[in-house]
């Protein structure tokens, strides 16, 4: 019942709550890469070691519990068709890594799906831990949390000099990666993400795409995380990440104020024309549908559409990508018969809003 | 555009490259990308993150260290006995093949650490809670320590002395846990 759950609802429970500075930032992450210390990694252990993995998970953790994580399930990648491996990962819930490995790759999930443990992916075990909004010292230590509780069962790969030991040497310290999804409409309009980049980049930080590493920036999303995990701790990677999101988010504010004084009539249109676009259109790709989405969620954030709930962008995204549409579908669709079913999907949920 | 090498035919090829931060561009045409060595399908067109950090391991073969590398090559042959990862290979994948790699590469991981977490080489981060064992008295006792170093130069030696007798019973304890372990 729950596989079906995480595939076919395209909003993670936990994303419909409101986060603070929830305008700018969609969501928060911390990803943990833990190993166990007496197995090879994933990359050289054999099918037997990987699979044993998987056994204990299933013996140890399936059905089990922890704090507001009620019941985890286990998904294993061998079980799913490959439209709801795709699901999962639009979701965020598994990463394309781990969709491939199709003969011990799983998943612990938990129901409101805010926490997802990656097994047998580049290391034996990837904790990811999500919260709306900008949240990451609270991500931190639920995930700090959740991390002890796998530990009490687990001897954990460790060595005083390098900490947390993983397959790849970028990760090797605390295994952290934390990052954040924020929504830059006005920084790219007014051309400053250029020079944001590489000033963020300096500071040791990582700007991607919604889709992670090399993906575009969709939907003017960007991910923005840790490069460095070695020699600094946890709580001190955070608060650097933090201080730069937030004067992000500040420059955001500052230049769509900018935009709406020295243009309004003109941004206003462009939100509505967009907003037509969504609405009427017969056939839409993917990158124009994002464009458009992006359009009227600030719209939505400055007040010039109302009626329309600000959690839109968040899922229309998800829901206008291939595998989603075609579960949706429940067939296999051309990538033209995909443009049709998107534009359709949007004009529904549309109409659902006024309503 | 034109091509910044032959300046004749037009730029297809960009190149950006960033150094910590330090952006740099080149434009060519094909044939002088080529030439330079910038055309990646010449390479066999992977361009994953293992590829680009088995770029960096090569530096033991640069000018600056050839002088020793060409008389006395230390690392090849070098196989983690555990999982029979050769040296060899952790250079061409960027990926170790279980825990004790760590070890058995030890003395030549610290270079790669320090290009990759800008400098670092040790972990400062946490300690598992379970199998940390001693590791979190080791840590509180060197916080004391530095903090008892403060107070004495501050003259706060009431202060100071009640951080010393905490610093005794966590040696005390220590002291107690290790000879239970032996």
């Amino acid at each position: 019942m729950s596989l079906q759950q995480f595939i076919n609802e395209a909003v993670s429970p936990w994303m419909k709550e409101d986060g603070p500075d929830s305008d700018i930032v969609l969501s928060s992450r911390i990803r943990l890469a833990r190993n166990f210390a007496h197995v090879p990694f994933p990359i050289i252990a054999s099918e037997d070691q990987l699979g044993k993995i998987l056994e204990f998970f299933s013996q140890e953790f399936e059905h089990q519990a922890f704090g507001d994580y009620q019941r985890f399930e286990l998904v294993q990648i061998s079980d799913l068709k490959p439209i709801e491996k795709r699901v999962l990962v639009e979701k965020h819930l598994i990463s394309p890594n781990l969709a491939e490995n199709t003969d011990t790759g799983a998943a612990l999930i938990s129901q409101n799906e805010q926490v997802s443990v990656m097994i047998n992916e580049e290391d034996h075990i990837r904790i990811q831990l999500y919260y709306p909004g900008l949240q990451l010292e609270r991500a931190l230590d639920k995930a700090s949390e959740f991390d002890n509780w796998l530990e009490e069962k687990i001897d954990y790969a460790f060595d005083e000099k390098r900490g947390y030991l993983t397959s790849c040497p970028t990760n090797v310290g605390t295994g952290m990666r934390a990052s954040v999804m924020m929504h830059l409409p006005a920084l790219v309009l007014t051309q400053q993400m250029n020079q944001v980049i590489p000033a963020i980049n300096q500071l040791g930080l990582v700007v991607r795409g919604i889709y992670g590493e090399g993906s575009e920036a969709l939907g003017n999303i960007f991910q923005i995380s840790n490069q460095i995990t070695l020699g600094k701790s946890e709580q001190d990677i955070v608060e650097d990440l933090k201080s730069v999101v937030q004067q992000l988010i500040e420059r955001e504010r500052n230049a769509r104020q900018m935009i709406m004084n020295q243009s309004g009539i003109k941004l206003e249109d462009k939100i509505f024309r967009s907003y037509g676009v969504l609405a009427h259109s017969r056939v839409i790709e993917s990158k124009e549908a994002s464009r458009c989405l992006s359009d009227v969620r600030l719209g939505i954030d400055l007040g010039l559409i109302q009626n329309v709930s600000k959690t839109i962008l968040n899922e229309l995204m998800v829901l206008t990508q291939p595998g989603f549409l075609q579960q949706y579908a429940k067939k296999a669709l051309s990538p033209e018969e995909r443009d049709v079913r998107r534009a359709e999907l949007i004009r529904e949920r549309l109409k659902l809003e006024k309503e | 555009m034109e091509c910044q090498e032959c300046h004749q035919r037009p730029a297809t090829v960009h190149f950006t490259q960033v150094i910590n931060g330090n952006k740099t561009e080149v434009h060519l045409c094909e044939p002088c990308a080529q030439e330079k060595g910038y055309m990646m399908d010449q390479y066999g067109g992977d361009f994953s993150i293992g590829n680009l950090l088995s770029g960096l391991f090569n530096f033991e073969s640069s000018p600056l260290t050839s002088g020793h590398s060409t008389t006395f090559t230390p690392n090849s042959g070098l196989k983690c006995e555990k999982c029979g990862m050769t040296y060899d290979e952790f250079k061409r994948t960027g990926k170790f093949g279980c825990a004790h790699c760590y070890q058995t590469f030890d003395a030549q991981i610290d270079p790669i650490l320090r290009r990759v977490h800008s400098g670092n080489t040790r972990h400062n981060g946490k300690i598992p809670e379970r199998m940390g064992g001693n590791l979190h008295i080791q840590r509180e006792l060197e916080r004391y320590r530095g903090e008892l170093q403060d107070l004495i130069q501050r003259e706060e030696f009431e202060k100071a002395a009640k951080i010393r007798d905490k610093i005794r019973s966590l040696e005390n304890e220590l002291n107690r846990k290790k000879d239970g372990e032996e």
